[in-house]
């Protein structure tokens, strides 16, 4: 089976330690967690871990039976790309003097649709949300003028399909 | 499994009472049915000792040797009866000491609470004495576990962590108890845990898939059953054997799942994996319907997943979702406990016999009797054989003891030849393999079934990892039986030399010391046995004492297990020598 990109999705209790329990099964298969995000999920007190691999499906299917045997996850999925909405964000951290001495950054700023999020003597940050490469792109063509900080964020996604949670969770509430 | 008893020694109305963190878990474990528990003090846990020192009229403490030793008579206890095993331990060495006992707990399924002692919660993380994160170092080999850091919580904590570790596929729970948390006080109300809502224990089988496996099994020529320790944890021991006889299946058993079948049922055909019997092993890669009953395909019993039964229709009976299709690729999965499948199943399917195909598992019988078993239980040769001395056991105990073994050459052997007529009988350490094993889990094992004769089987390389539970045995005049199979060699090591290592024996000769005066140290009976005249008495007199009973019985040093499975070959590719 060739590698993929997959995107884990875990509905869980929002518990302490629950975190180490999930990235213990990816380091006892030696996998490399690719991205990790944890937020809260559309329904109160529930928290969503999104979390992307590399890997198998075979792989990915036992890594998500093995998550969700865990107390406190109620429903784990996995989900190949083509079955998700997906995005990343970024931050530029820019000198400030780059954008008046270099014309070429305000195209760039423009033809990447990014934001400026703040604006210093010093310097100015730039936000870009999008897809990877977007994001990629982005950074390569503003290296070469100096990147003071960057950061990217984890990926978040949304399915194409709904997701039964609620249903899930009234069902073992009435099991 | 068992009912939650009344609370003692609080109010009979759900009203309150003010209490301290400590004295609240002795409530707990009262309330749970907790009768035993095994365990040693230490700073961080001091306060629910004193507790435990008021409450001795209803909790039965054994103070073990080391806190392996705890974990292992609580595992051994859990086994035997059927009821969480209850471990107990301070903070940092007291509970880095339980993590191999958790880890076995978790790889065999078998319930267990764990409780250590942690520093004050304003101390956390500040690398105070004795501290150490057994949250984090217990998370990849538990159930669940759970750090306490108020006293409130202690109640709602204790009733979720047994309902954690009994329910569904059963396990290690692990939690930790900040001082603090012991010493402050709480109004105290004890509700048993019905459910957790991110937790489905056992799910269900529908009757779409019972009707599909009944059909399956009905139409089959040479069906074929492997039960492991699923049928035992899901008390569906009865099932089982209804199940065989009205469907005329030949059955196997995985390590684990022996004594779940009468020995000598005609239709209890031996052992798979790697030191199992011919037929059983063979066949698996000749029958056409392959039924898993509550095992989960491990290596030992697979050999080589490649040429692992793929000529058969495979249907596994398993509680855990996260098993299937995990090593092998299942045609059926019948998702629940072991108990309701089959006994929904029963109605469904044909009364019938496969005389032919048994007389199979007989042929490979006679065959492997002749090339191994006659050698092993009736040897021609001067030096003693493990196999006879479990033989001699048998006999000995009428088929009715507990066998508690440790790991290695023993074990197979044991595990091979020993009769049981009663369920929960074998005790073993299945999927990790833990040397030291047998000793303080004999003492858990005797102490939850005190009506019934345990002997402990172990190598003298295992025994001498937990050797300091003699103390404990001691102590508390736990009349367990011992047996140390002593070749003066790591002897399962020393087979693996002497056939993949060109006899190079590395660190496996063992120069031991005189095993019956350490016995005697600890004012244990003890006795050696170096020639065959004296096996058959020294053994009755062993089961005949009514207190501790050391025997140690010299076998022939290089004697090997056989048949086996070379490590990744195919099951039927056994060896006979």
């Amino acid at each position: 089976m060739e590698n993929q990109w997959f995107t884990i999705s875990v509905y869980s209790e929002n518990q302490v330690g629950l975190l180490n329990r999930i990235s213990g099964i990816f380091l006892k298969r030696h996998i490399n967690i690719e991205s990790l995000n944890v937020s809260k999920s559309e329904i109160e007190n529930i928290s969503k871990f999104t979390i992307v691999v590399h890997t198998t499906e075979r792989w990915t299917r036992h890594i998500v039976s093995q998550i969700e045997k865990q107390v406190e996850v109620i429903k784990a999925f996995y989900h190949r790309d083509d079955e998700t909405i997906y995005q990343e964000s970024a931050l530029f951290k820019i000198a400030s003097n780059l954008l008046f001495d270099e014309r070429q950054i305000q195209n760039i700023i423009k033809d990447s649709h990014a934001q400026i999020v703040t604006v210093s003597r010093e310097f100015f940050v730039l936000a870009k949300t999008g897809r990877r490469h977007e994001i990629d792109e982005m950074h390569q063509k503003l290296e070469p003028f100096g990147i003071m900080q960057f950061v990217r964020s984890g990926r978040i996604a949304v399915t194409k399909t709904e997701m039964r949670i609620s249903a899930m969770l009234e069902e073992f509430q009435h099991a | 499994m068992e009912p939650v008893k009344e609370l003692k020694k609080t109010t009979e109305s759900p009203k309150s009472i003010r209490v301290t963190g400590a004295e609240a878990i002795m409530h707990c474990l009262i309330a749970e049915g907790v009768d035993v528990l095994y365990g040693y003090p230490g700073g961080a846990i001091m306060p629910v000792y004193d507790e435990l020192y008021k409450f001795q009229d209803d909790l039965h403490h054994v103070l073990t040797r080391h806190e392996q030793g705890a974990i292992h008579s609580a595992q051994g206890y859990a086994r035997v009866a059927g009821k969480v095993g209850v471990a107990m331990a301070t903070s940092g060495p007291g509970a880095t000491n339980l993590v191999t006992g958790l880890a076995d707990a978790q790889i065999d399924s078998t319930p267990v609470v764990c409780i250590t002692g942690q520093v004050p919660r304003h101390l956390l993380g500040s690398d105070a004495f004795q501290e150490t994160d057994i949250i984090g170092i217990s998370t990849p080999v538990t159930k669940w576990n759970y750090q306490i850091t108020r006293a409130e919580e202690i109640p709602d904590i204790l009733a979720k962590a047994f309902f954690i570790a009994r329910s569904g596929r059963p396990g290690p729970v692990l939690i930790d108890i900040t001082k603090n948390a012991q010493f402050d006080e709480l109004d105290f109300v004890y509700t048993p845990c019905k459910g957790v809502r991110s937790y489905n224990p056992a799910p269900k089988t529908s009757e779409d898939s019972l009707r599909k496996a009944a059909e399956m099994i009905n139409s089959a020529k040479k069906p074929y059953i492997i039960y492991g320790q699923g049928v035992i944890l899901g008390n569906a021991e009865e099932e089982l054997t209804t199940f065989v006889e009205k469907t005329g299946i030949p059955a196997a058993w995985t390590i684990l799942g022996l004594s779940a079948m009468d020995s000598d049922h005609p239709l209890n055909v031996g052992m798979v994996g790697m030191h199992g019997n011919y037929g059983p092993n063979v066949l698996t890669n000749e029958c056409d319907l392959l039924l898993a009953i509550g095992m989960r395909f491990d290596d030992r019993v697979t050999g080589n997943l490649e040429t692992y039964a793929k000529q058969a229709k495979i249907i596994h009976f398993e509680i855990d979702p996260a098993e299937i299709n995990k090593n092998v690729e299942v045609d059926l999965a019948l998702l629940g406990d072991a108990k309701d499948t089959l006994s929904r199943l029963i109605p469904l399917v044909a009364k019938n016999s496969h005389p032919e195909w048994k007389a199979e598992f007989d042929k490979k019988y006679e065959e492997e009797y002749a090339a191994v078993i006659e050698r092993d239980l009736l040897p021609q040769k001067e030096g003693l054989t493990m196999g006879e001395v479990i033989a001699q056991i048998n006999k000995a105990s009428e088929h009715k003891a507990v066998i508690v073994t440790d790991v290695g050459q023993h074990q197979m052997v044991a595990c091979r030849y020993a009769k049981f007529k009663e369920s929960k009988s074998n005790i073993t350490s299945g999927g990790l393999g833990t040397m030291g094993f047998a000793l303080p889990a004999a003492i858990g094992a005797k102490m939850g079934a005190m009506e019934r004769e345990v002997v402990a089987v172990i190598g003298d390389g295992g025994y001498q990892m937990t050797i300091q539970e003699l103390g404990t045995i001691f102590q508390t005049k736990t009349p367990v039986k011992i047996v140390v199979l002593n070749n003066d060699f790591l002897g399962m090591v020393r087979q693996w030399q002497e056939l993949f290592f060109d006899k190079r024996y590395a660190s496996t000769i063992m120069t031991n010391p005189d095993f019956v005066k350490i016995a005697e140290g600890y004012h244990i009976k003890a006795r050696r046995v170096t020639e065959r005249s004296d096996l058959a008495e020294a053994v009755a007199e062993m089961i005949a004492s009514d207190e501790a009973y050391f025997l140690e019985v010299k076998v022939e040093k290089e004697d090997n297990v056989f048949p086996m499975i070379p490590s990744g070959a195919s099951v039927s590719d056994i060896r006979l020598k």
